[in-house]
């Protein structure tokens, strides 16, 4: 939802950042404010996922100019956890396993450093216990997740189950999912499309980093973006991404 | 990453004190004058000093191994104190210990005085070379049960000491063993009588205290027909930038129907982040199952020492008897360890079971060998291995030697192994849910030993998680 006077809650200007010695984002502007969804789509390459882990802060992607402001702060300023306990979330395209750490103690690790840094008191495991329950219906997951080691063994579906998962636990300001449709078939597209609407309110703001247009029909942008060549080079309504889709990215590129 | 990594394994070695206490040491080097001196200082009967330069004989005839996957510059075995004992050395009462020795354990965390009971921890302490103090030695007597040094044993129980030293590991075993057989100076005796269950974990805490001294101790445990002792050991030592050699002989026995679980915390100095000092941990850890239906459990937590070479191993004699082996070897900086474990079975029915963990950082090595040997008699015998490495940062080093014989055809042999690592994607995982470095190395640490703490008394996996983060501290970028 469009509202002109709402909080800015994201704010790039002129980023530039490199990964293994290659420049791949290139002078890129961005405003997203509360209350919005914003689609980044682009060809293979274009720095989509580039952007999304510099914002998180992944030692790997290295900023090398231009400005981000998080909530009114200097997100350059801040270390990755910082940032996360900010109330910045990335949801991974290919979360990383965690082999021996259960994932109720990872997840309930994460949730009660979420709810310190908001100055609330710590659930102990059995609270827990019953929140995560209640979140985990919402994904139609299994309570079996919980024993598992982290993202160990898990489908391509149910992993980014679990990271929207976490999006519902940490409650972020900006959530910023990577490809999060991809390697989803379509009942586990819908499912995690409509955790994500309802996790969406007037406060927080969704980016959907994304190749393909069919995640935009069931999570509706109010922006869609379109990346070539480090920068954004094209933006729209919703629209614009169902003339992506049958026209191609060669279009945008050429006009 | 490194940087962060690095940071959390650098943390600085905390009991690297030393204590300044008068001692009583014999000259440097070793001959038959050397063990006749270290004899006569305690006073020993014949047999005992027969006992020992038989072994010393045998032992310059014998050369060090050369297996182990470890490298050190050769040792001068005649630059090293073979005695060194701490002045006044009354020990009849806690009030009597050296007041320096007694702040010495305080720093230590050693639970001994009144926090030793309040712990419910019965503590023998092994200062360099002599045991200082027996704590709730009464206590245990009433249910007849014997704990004291290898010294007063000899003394009190010579029939016992004799009839048991040696039984396990033979004078002649190995080089290590032969040394301490010829020089060793003290250690723990313990002994549980025919069904008895020790009512509270014994525990044994030692400490090298002067520069170029070694620490030769025997731990000698029996527990007799139905009896069950739970026993650990924890040790440290200060910072010297010469190194050290501990090499121990542990010998446990089982008869029918006995259980022992021994424990070790090991947190001897490792040298600094060079490879400079530290202790080189060469020790022969043997239990036998000599009974039916007995079993002997070890588990290690090896945190320690510049070197580690050591086997805890169990002899499974007795039909029906258990052998298990449940380690956490951690290795940082230069640290180099080459441990494991050998399970013998013997007797019918016979099981084993290996859980060994290593974590390697830094620019260390740790590797795993073990020996699963199932004799022709060992008809139905069963063993379960698995061997897990853990690599952190990308200049450590992990290996895995198993040896398996098998010589009956109705046996059951397990062996699993795996190796992760804790990458740069892992820990950016955490981070990007808010969570720091050390908390992350810390859970997946955790996660990676928990079923070797599982196995600790409460109290000491609790420790010895706080040790893990402490060790790893400063590893993780």
């Amino acid at each position: 939802m469009i509202r002109k006077d709402a909080r800015v809650l994201l704010e790039v200007q002129g980023l530039c950042a490199k990964v293994g010695g290659a420049d791949i984002v290139k002078g890129l502007d961005l405003v997203v404010r509360a209350g919005e969804v914003h689609a980044i789509m682009g060809p293979n390459g274009s720095g989509k996922s580039t952007f999304a882990k510099a914002l998180a802060g992944h030692p790997a992607y290295e900023v090398t100019g231009g400005t981000v402001t998080f909530d009114g702060k200097n997100l350059f300023e801040m270390t990755p956890e910082v940032r996360a306990r900010a109330g910045l979330f990335l949801g991974f395209q290919y979360p990383v396993e965690i082999p021996g750490v259960s994932n109720s103690a990872f997840l309930r690790l994460a949730y009660n450093t979420m709810r310190a840094a908001r100055g609330r008191d710590e659930l102990d495991p059995l609270e827990f216990d019953d929140y995560v329950r209640e979140k985990m219906k919402l994904l139609e997951m299994d309570a079996a997740f919980l024993d598992r080691s982290v993202n160990e063994g898990f489908s391509g579906g149910e992993k980014k189950r679990n990271e929207i998962l976490q999006m519902a636990l940490l409650e972020p300001r900006l959530a910023i999912l990577d490809e999060t449709d991809s390697g989803l078939d379509i009942d586990a597209l819908r499912v995690v499309a409509t955790g994500v609407n309802r996790l969406a309110t007037s406060d927080n703001a969704v980016v959907l980093v994304t190749h393909y247009q069919r995640m935009l029909n069931y999570i509706v942008p109010d922006y869609v973006h379109v990346m070539g060549g480090g920068r954004i080079i094209r933006t729209g309504g919703k629209v614009l991404a169902e003339e992506l889709e049958s026209r191609g990215y060669d279009w945008v590129k050429a006009a | 990453m490194s940087s962060v990594l690095e940071n959390l394994v650098n943390q600085p070695y905390q009991h690297g004190f030393v204590t300044d206490i008068e001692s009583d040491t014999a000259p440097k080097g070793l001959n038959e004058d050397t063990i006749r001196f270290i004899s006569a200082k305690k006073q020993e009967p014949e047999w005992l000093l027969e006992f020992r330069l038989k072994a010393y004989r045998h032992w310059l005839t014998m050369i060090e191994p050369k297996w182990p996957n470890v490298k050190y510059p050769k040792i001068d075995f005649q630059d090293i104190i073979y005695y060194s004992a701490p002045r006044p050395k009354k020990l009849a009462s806690m009030d009597e210990v050296d007041p320096e020795l007694l702040r010495t354990f305080e720093k230590l965390g050693v639970p001994m005085n009144e926090r030793a009971k309040l712990a419910g921890v019965a503590v023998d302490v092994i200062f360099d070379s002599v045991s200082v103090a027996t704590t709730y030695k009464q206590k245990l007597a009433e249910v007849g049960i014997l704990f004291c040094s290898i010294s007063e044993a000899v003394r009190e129980h010579p029939d016992l000491v004799r009839q048991y030293m040696g039984s396990v590991v033979p004078a002649g075993d190995n080089y290590y063993a032969a040394l301490n057989s010829a020089v060793f100076t003290d250690g723990s005796f313990c002994f549980i009588p025919k069904g008895v269950r020790c009512p509270m974990e014994l525990s044994t805490y030692f400490r090298i205290n002067t520069e170029s001294s070694g620490q030769f101790e025997r731990t000698l445990i029996i527990a007799e027909e139905g009896s069950h002792v739970s026993y650990l050991e924890g040790c440290t030592a200060p910072k010297f930038d010469t190194n050290q050699l501990h090499a121990a002989v542990v010998e446990l026995v089982a008869l029918d129907d006995a259980e022992i679980k021994y424990s070790t915390v090991q947190n001897w100095y490792a040298g600094d982040e060079n490879g400079v000092g530290g202790i080189y941990n060469f020790v022969t850890k043997r239990g036998l199952c000599k009974g039916v239906n007995s079993k002997i459990s070890w588990t290690q937590v090896e945190t320690g020492s510049a070197i580690t070479w050591k086997y805890p191993s169990c002899v499974l004699l007795g039909d029906n008897s258990i052998g298990e082996f449940y380690s956490v070897a951690l290795t940082n900086h230069h640290q180099q360890a080459d441990t494991g474990t050998k399970m013998v079975h013997i007797g019918r029915n016979t099981r084993s079971r290996i859980i060994s963990k290593g974590i390697s950082a830094g620019q260390s090595n740790n590797s795993y060998r073990g020996l699963v040997k199932i004799g022709p008699r060992a008809g139905n015998a069963r063993n379960y291995s698995q061997c897990d490495s853990m690599l952190i940062g990308s200049k450590s080093g992990a290996n895995t030697f198993p040896y398996i014989q098998v010589q009956n055809s109705s046996a059951t042999v397990e062996h699993e192994a795996t190796t992760s690592k804790i990458g740069e994607e892992q820990l950016f995982y955490f981070s990007s849910r808010g969570i720091g470095a050390e908390e992350a190395v810390s859970m997946i640490i955790n996660g990676f030993c928990r079923d070797v703490f599982q196995q600790l008394p409460m109290e000491f996996a609790v420790e010895a998680t706080k040790l893990l983060g402490l060790k790893l501290e400063g590893s993780v970028g």
